[in-house]
């Protein structure tokens, strides 16, 4: 069991929409919505008002203020939009590069030896570490920042893959398909990819928490995200030498990086019990 | 089991050359010239040139490797640039906290999590499992430095148990050393233990619907025993290897929890590094914290052999 598959008695509905699903959902929708407007209607927050520095939650700035005035509200909110794009654009690289070497490593023999014990160091190295080490060495950006998430993230979604692959390939369709005399890349396409699409799917959701987590690690450290976009990283980092005086600097960007990594897990974790049958004939 | 061993001793081998081939290249796949790079914005030609022949960046690079191998085997990681110590002896003098760090938090989560998980298998259903099964799931999802803040505020700010920050040395006394590092390991335990549980549980629950497990109730043995002598045994492989595989997320924890709590270790001394960009001390602290991941899952996969008598065959 997952928490997603925790349901109210008596309810009503399709099986899936638990409430849980239904509480990430929203949280999500409400968190597209801050990276989509919020920059837009709110800026982005690095207007600077030394008359209002490190003030506490009030009417006029609902969440506070930093050490030089600016508008937490407005930095968290349009924060969302540096995090869902780090997500969602890691996940994306993330499945297209370690999806491709996984399934060449799953079908072809010739390339499984190599690819593997390159996949085996790569994930040696503990992964915040190599992306901090590789935004240092590529200089900062968010197109760097992406790029070293991605790389320690690459391996374990090969890996993945790969046994996934492996597993496919020995089921009778593939195996009539090969004698059949098919093109591979044929039997690839048409058999191999559209069998793995679930397992990749939720291992994207995986991705994506783990991206929106080390996005914010990096930021927090002062290697991530360029000072002047806000990023709940950034944000969280600015109040790390007030934390005493104004917690809630770390307080709202902090909760709202924990509801976003929540709500995707959950939702990582339906989509789980959804598409492998097993796991759902186990539940107690 | 003499070969499984050999066997498995062997294949680090390959794990570890990617590791130094990786960390080497790293220097080197920036855009730019990497003694420029380390030299920073104001160097004059000179200092840049005196760089490249310290480091021997002029030489092919395939031989740059081959010296940067030798070095490694004899564990010369260089010179720091910034203060001109040997990488090693700036990571021994590092060492202590960190290591301390990870003990502790793994002990700790070890202690928590699998009481836990298997209890909530046991109880599998009920309120009390869903909400293990939330509390494991907040445990992964919530950054490791919102946790740390959030204890520093109720622990340290408002009930002063624990001291706010900073680190007191095993010199200063095991207690005050312990002490210090309290919350850090409660912050990273959170992480940790999740992992942990969520395997402990899922194990356990396919453990407890075996046959072996009937048989032991049927003959009529104790809940407990049927826990503790029949079913314990059986989830070691999974989870010994998910705290192998963990690991290297508690690695990278404890990087942020030392910046939360000022402890200067290992992990401060990789972002001071990066941030002054002391390429020779961020190669160093990335081999060293390699090293101890492969090792950790060397000791993992060798530990099958106590849990499963069919690896020793």
């Amino acid at each position: 069991m997952s928490v997603a598959s925790i349901t109210a008695p008596g309810k009503r509905g399709p099986e899936w929409l638990t409430i849980p699903v239904c509480i990430s959902l929203f949280f999500l929708l409400m968190i597209l919505g801050m990276a989509v407007f919020g920059p837009m209607i709110l800026g982005n927050g690095n207007e600077l008002n030394p008359m209002m520095r490190l003030k506490p939650p009030s009417a006029e700035a609902w969440f506070g203020t930093d050490n030089l005035g600016r508008d937490i509200f407005a930095r968290t909110v349009s924060g969302a939009r540096n995090s869902v794009i780090v997500g969602v654009t890691t996940a994306a690289l993330v499945l297209l590069v370690g999806g491709a070497l996984g399934v060449i490593a799953g079908y072809f023999h010739w390339a499984d030896m190599v690819l593997m014990r390159v996949a085996d160091g790569l994930m040696a190295i503990p992964g915040i570490l190599l992306a901090i080490a590789l935004v240092s060495l590529l200089g900062g950006g968010l197109v760097t920042v992406i790029i070293a998430i991605a790389v320690p993230e690459i391996p374990r979604t090969a890996r993945l893959l790969r046994s996934v692959v492996l597993s496919i390939r020995e089921l009778p369709f593939v195996m009539a398909s090969v004698s059949v005399g098919s093109a591979t890349h044929k039997i690839i396409l048409q058999h191999i990819v559209p069998n793995a699409i679930g397992a990749l799917m939720v291992q994207a959701t995986y991705v994506c928490a783990a991206a929106v987590l080390s996005e914010a690690a990096l930021s927090f450290l002062g290697v991530g995200t360029p000072p002047d976009v806000p990023s709940w990283g950034n944000v969280v980092a600015s109040g790390k030498d007030y934390f005493r005086l104004a917690p809630w600097i770390i307080a709202f960007p902090g909760i709202m990086l924990s509801i976003l990594v929540l709500s995707i897990n959950i939702l990582g974790d339906q989509l789980r019990d959804q598409l492998d049958p097993r796991l759902t004939k186990r539940r107690p | 089991m003499n070969s499984f061993v050999f066997k498995r001793l062997l294949s680090v081998v390959p794990v570890v050359l990617v590791v130094l081939v990786t960390v080497f290249l790293l220097l080197h796949i920036g855009p730019g010239d990497p003694a420029a790079m380390i030299a920073g914005e104001n160097a004059t030609r000179e200092q840049i040139e005196e760089i490249r022949q310290r480091l021997m960046l002029d030489r092919p690079l395939l031989e740059q490797l081959w010296l940067y191998l030798g070095n490694v085997a004899s564990l010369n990681f260089g010179e720091s640039v910034y203060s001109g110590f040997p990488v090693m002896s700036l990571i021994l003098q590092r060492v202590e906290p960190t290591a301390i760090l990870a003990i502790y938090t793994m002990v700790l989560s070890i202690l928590i999590s699998i009481p836990m998980g298997v209890w909530a298998a046991w109880r599998a259903g009920t309120t009390l499992d869903r909400a293990l099964v939330i509390a494991s799931v907040i445990g992964f999802s919530v950054p490791v430095f919102v946790i740390g803040y959030a204890l520093v505020e109720i622990f340290a700010l408002r009930l002063r148990w624990f001291p706010v920050q900073g680190y007191k040395s095993l010199a200063d006394g095991f207690l005050a050393c312990i002490r210090s590092l309290t919350l850090p390991a409660i912050t990273l335990a959170f992480l940790f233990s999740a992992l942990v549980a969520r395997i402990a549980r899922a194990t356990m629950l396919e453990v407890l619907s075996e046959d072996y497990i009937r048989t032991a109730r049927a003959k009529g043995a104790r809940n407990r025993r049927v826990l503790i002598v029949h079913a314990l045994k059986n989830i070691g492989v999974p989870v010994v290897t998910v705290i192998g595989t963990s690991f290297a997320a508690l690695l990278g924890g404890v990087v942020i929890t030392e910046s939360v709590f000022n402890i200067p270790g290992m992990g401060r001394l990789t972002v001071d590094a990066i941030l002054t960009r002391d390429y020779p001390v961020v190669q160093g602290v990335l081999i060293s914290f390699s090293f101890v991941l492969i090792a950790i899952n060397l000791l993992v996969d060798l530990s099958y052999a106590l849990f499963d008598p069919r690896v020793r065959q």
